[in-house]
């Protein structure tokens, strides 16, 4: 399952304004993986996002999805392969309907209109959403316009999910909706986001980022039960973790 | 602020209604169009003088009102905005016009005639636009107006400017908050912040703008706005088209008005 792969070869990228934010990053995400990626306000975690859906080029080294290489001429094969779920749903919801919101991506590539609709169901119905197909993306609440975005990206049958704080600004509800949904998928995962309770739950391995660089790689009950590392790339071991203040005893743990 | 966030919920009013299930509704977005479209250019044909004729051309916006299920105030009041900017256009030929007409036996002042000629075409007018909305949504027309061979770079730049305009107004509703939060003893807002403010907004806009292009990019988008398949034209949108077409045909030919007018005489002796 090679084509499921997504690796970075000594990667560096600085923008216009000389601000170096990601520096020699070389990584490998196989398939199925669910990869969270951390750091602190300003790690390198959105431009390393960026980078890998082509929204901005590598100034040295390389992004390779599956055998091919990330560069202008291969990103519509790139983009169908990934799925990006921005933070704000408002930057990604913009047709009238919940409806042909979802059918935007399948329609951009040409899909017959029976096969759209075929697309637009399955991802409704997968994140449970079939209810709301007719309604106006700007009158749902958080939590729905978080399921209708990330339906959008579903009904174009990505590879790899690429998800950027999917978890947000989200009632403990919708987030807790998230993560089970997150956790039913069975694609390639990759996650930055700070709340690492959900990391913790839905990713196996953990990438942290400090100032463009990669500070840690690896799983992700080894990393975030790390304080040092955490406290030095401007982060804290998550609340599940953390030992109960009134017994003692570490909720996470005892679950294991 | 509440106007403005007021402003937003009538646009979105529009999208709302253009969801209804109503005749209208269903009807091809094509033929809607080019109704609309010979509507406007019939009405549009008349002279100045020649308000009475204009009288029959009523019945299509009130037709296609009342078929659409659409609520009267908040499209009356669309119509209303509008007026300003059409009496200062035509509130002058009064006075520069002083040409008499004799109307059914009276003479009038031919200013004030096409005063109204003015008024009359642009609420027939500005209805039309407004029903087409109301009942098709801005997405529908698009996919229309490609359907005419429109280039799809006007039919683009209509849509997504409609979708910006939302985004504008929801990030100048935003920035004045907070600026009226923290200045809670003015009135509006000062004329030393409105160069950083509009500024901040300008930049925002654009960033926020940026991000709901790489969202759309991301899915595949390369500049041609898929809106879906349309089923082909039906009987019943054949014959609208017709009957309105035929329709607006024989107002321009006969002046119907004083045809009416003759046979009610007629019957009258």
């Amino acid at each position: 399952m090679s084509h499921h792969k997504l690796e970075f070869k000594n990667v560096h990228f600085t923008y216009p304004d000389g601000n170096k934010a990601i520096n020699d990053v070389s990584f490998c995400i196989r398939h199925g993986e669910s990869v969270g990626i951390i750091g602190a306000n300003g790690a390198g975690k959105s431009t390393l996002l960026m980078l890998m859906m082509g929204i901005v080029f590598a100034c040295q080294g390389e992004i390779l999805v599956g055998d091919i290489h990330v560069t202008k001429k291969t990103l519509p094969m790139i983009r169908q392969r990934l799925g990006m779920v921005f933070q704000n749903p408002d930057d990604q919801l913009f047709m009238t309907t919940v409806y042909d919101d979802v059918a935007f991506g399948p329609r951009n590539y040409k899909m017959d209109e029976e096969d759209v609709v075929k697309k637009v169901n399955y991802a409704l119905e997968v994140v449970g959403i079939s209810h709301l197909k007719d309604r106006a993306p700007f009158k749902l609440s958080g939590g729905e316009k978080r399921s209708v975005s990330i339906a959008t990206v579903l009904s174009m049958q990505p590879d790899i999910l690429i998800m950027d704080e999917p978890t947000s600004s989200l009632d403990p509800k919708s987030r807790r909706k998230v993560i089970n949904l997150l956790k039913s998928f069975e694609h390639t995962k990759v996650i930055t986001s700070h709340d690492l309770d959900m990391v913790y739950e839905v990713c196996n391995r953990v990438i942290v980022l400090k100032d463009g660089r990669i500070m840690s790689d690896g799983s992700a009950g080894e990393i975030l039960t790390n304080g040092g590392l955490l406290e030095e790339c401007g982060l804290e071991i998550p609340l599940s973790l953390k030992s109960c203040p009134r017994c003692g005893s570490t909720i996470g743990r005892v679950q294991e | 602020m509440p106007d403005l966030m007021n402003s937003l919920y009538n646009l979105r009013l529009l999208d709302g209604l253009a969801r209804k299930e109503t005749p209208v509704h269903r009807m091809h977005p094509l033929v809607k169009v080019l109704v609309t479209l010979i509507f406007l250019v019939f009405v549009i044909s008349f002279d100045r003088y020649e308000v009475i004729r204009l009288m029959p051309f009523f019945l299509y916006p009130v037709i296609i009102f009342m078929l659409s299920d659409i609520p009267a105030i908040p499209f009356l009041k669309r119509i209303v905005i509008a007026m300003p900017f059409v009496i200062g256009i035509g509130i002058l030929n009064p006075l520069f016009d002083k040409q008499t007409l004799v109307i059914s036996g009276v003479a009038v002042s031919g200013g004030w005639v096409s005063f109204f000629s003015i008024l009359i075409k642009s609420v027939l007018t500005i209805a039309a636009g407004i029903l087409l909305i109301a009942t098709t949504g801005m997405d529908k027309i698009a996919a229309a107006l490609r359907m005419l061979k429109i280039p799809k770079i006007f039919v683009l730049q209509l849509l997504l400017t409609y979708r910006y305009i939302s985004i504008l107004i929801e990030e100048v509703a935003r920035t004045v908050r907070a600026y009226s939060l923290r200045a809670p003893m003015q009135k509006g807002i000062q004329r030393s912040a409105w160069g950083s403010l509009v500024g901040q907004l300008l930049i925002r806009t654009y960033d926020r703008g940026q991000r709901v292009y790489q969202a759309m990019c991301l899915r595949g988008f390369t500049g041609e706005y898929n809106t879906g398949n349309y089923a082909r034209l039906k009987t019943g949108d054949y014959v609208h088209l017709l009957c309105w077409t035929l329709f607006f045909v024989i107002a321009k030919i006969y002046n119907i008005p004083l045809l009416i007018e003759s046979m009610l005489k007629g019957v009258i002796r």
